[in-house]
């Protein structure tokens, strides 16, 4: 099965720990994720820029609107994900409680990914 | 044996060995319940089969594995035929039990699905059961249930009993599942009946199933002595109108005397292989008011000992309180209240409950008086309602 793990953490939080640290925890990450991807237990990971960087789209009588910001302004906000490759919910725990900013008050929600969930099906 | 008595006994189990076969709980319950109406029908015309749990079994695993050819043929999923292929043996065999109620019990689902879907498979009460036990309407258990089928299909929570490393982490929940089911059913939270027998007997059944199947578990066995010996004072715990009678008032002669042996003999054993977990802690202070003659021979300083123990390990302001009553009555009433005094445990009708009681015996009639009120207004469970209304009129007089 495949899992995204979704990575959370506290913005402000995160961005006021030294410099130093935050860097450990960059690499420690990097290390843990290059672990997993060379014994095939994970497919692809992405750390994402701070929301202030982000840009919402949504559709209000049929005419684009943009805004400034995340989709929704909330003190955890989405960090980045990884793609896991793992037997069952069990084994994607196993992996993903050795996440390295864990400790560092993150928050980490596996989802289950639907196989071949976005390409066309013919069945109802 | 007639069918019903079978099927109290053997559902589960069934249930747990059809599912490894089928990797589907829903597919599996409705093979069990086809295979259950198949012998109502056959057995009263060609007769009880000699082994009736391996012929039901053999008929629900047929039945699940052509409701899944039929489906594996319309979809082509090559994974299940593999699985089907398996070597095939001819009874439910323990482990699956075992399978189920860690897989029942996961901690990735919320602890109300953890109950409810352990009662509907591993012990096989209805969705209409668990809902009149639990004071819930019917549509809300029966959704609860299948949200939390949908999640471990969907999320891919294993049929795996944990390795020996993670059983540990795993087993307490497990515990937690099968005493929460039991004090449902021996104190009621809220509503007209303190006891709910069909609860308590079915967290025993469990217990003891996963006791015997787990018999390096010295907690589950613990788990076990506990429910035996508090299980054992059930009937005298009210009177005949439902009213809360307290332990100092029980019948005494009236509990379950060989229950009582098996319980304390079990924390014995659990006691004597090695330090004590939470729960046989809480086995052992039961096994000392079981075995006490009267209240007032109980060894309360024993007690005392052992709250002051788990309090250590389980820091709570609930074993606090037991603690601070234990040794109220060792070293009296006022040391109690002393004690009673550090305990933060706001909107517990009990704790109120306790002190009134102190400051009864203390003749402080006045603060007793508001005391029990301030516990009127907390308390949810009719007969402990009754109870605290008739000590009320007692100070007041």
């Amino acid at each position: 099965m495949q899992y995204a793990m979704l990575v959370y953490h506290h913005e402000a939080d995160f961005h006021s720990l030294p410099a130093e640290e935050q860097n450990r925890l960059r690499n420690a990450c990097a290390d843990w994720y290059s672990q997993l991807e060379a014994t095939g237990r994970a497919s692809g990971a992405m750390r994402l820029q701070p929301t202030v960087t982000a840009t919402t789209l949504r559709e209000h009588n049929g005419k684009l609107v943009l805004s400034d910001g995340p989709f929704a302004e909330t003190k955890e906000i989405l960090a980045g994900l990884v793609v896991l490759e793992c037997q069952d919910l069990d084994e994607a725990i196993a992996q993903a409680r050795r996440f390295p900013s864990l400790p560092a008050g993150f928050s980490l929600e596996l989802r289950p990914i639907i196989p071949d969930g976005v390409r066309r099906s013919d069945q109802p | 044996m007639n069918l019903g008595e079978l099927y109290r006994r053997d559902y589960g189990r069934i249930l747990a060995s059809v599912i490894r076969v089928a990797r589907d709980i829903s597919l599996a319950e409705d093979a069990v319940q086809d295979a259950f109406a198949a012998a109502q029908a056959q057995w009263p015309v060609h007769g009880f089969p000699a082994n009736p749990a391996a012929w039901l079994y053999t008929a629900a695993r047929n039945k699940a594995i052509d409701q899944i050819r039929r489906r594996t043929l319309a979809e082509e999923k090559h994974r299940q035929m593999i699985t089907l292929a398996a070597p095939e043996e001819h009874a439910p065999i323990p482990e699956d039990t075992l399978r189920l109620i860690f897989t029942c019990c996961h901690p990735a689902l919320a602890v109300e699905a953890q109950v409810a879907l352990t009662l509907r498979t591993v012990c096989g009460l209805t969705t209409e059961e668990i809902a009149r036990a639990f004071l819930l309407p019917v549509p809300t258990l029966a959704q609860r249930i299948v949200r939390a089928k949908a999640k471990i299909k969907l999320a891919g929570i294993p049929y795996e009993v944990p390795d020996e490393d993670a059983l540990d982490e795993r087993l307490p929940s497990v515990l937690a599942v099968i005493y929460l089911v039991f004090n449902e059913g021996y104190s009621a939270s809220a509503g007209p009946t303190l006891v709910r027998a069909h609860l308590c007997e079915e967290s025993i059944r469990l217990c003891r199933e996963l006791a015997t199947l787990l018999p390096r578990e010295r907690e589950a066995h613990a788990l076990l002595a506990l429910l035996l010996l508090t299980d054992a004072r059930r009937y005298t715990r009210t009177d005949a109108d439902g009213s809360l009678v307290r332990l100092e008032d029980q019948d005494r002669s009236q509990w379950n005397r060989p229950q009582i042996a098996e319980g304390a003999a079990i924390v014995e054993t659990v006691l004597r292989e090695g330090p004590a977990g939470p729960y046989a802690l809480q086995a052992a202070i039961a096994a000392l008011h079981a075995q006490a003659p009267t209240f007032a021979q109980t060894d309360w300083s024993q007690i005392a000992a052992l709250y002051t123990q788990l309090a250590r390990r389980q820091p709570s302001a609930v074993i606090e309180l037991n603690r601070a009553v234990a040794i109220a009555m060792v070293e009296g009433p006022a040391r109690g209240l002393e004690l009673m005094e550090q305990i933060d445990l706001p909107g517990y009708h009990l704790l109120f409950a306790a002190r009134a009681d102190l400051l009864r015996q203390l003749g402080r009639r006045e603060e007793a008086a508001t005391a029990y009120r301030a516990a009127l207004r907390l308390v949810q469970s009719e007969p402990e309602r009754r109870f605290l209304e008739r000590r009320l009129q007692e100070v007041s007089r």
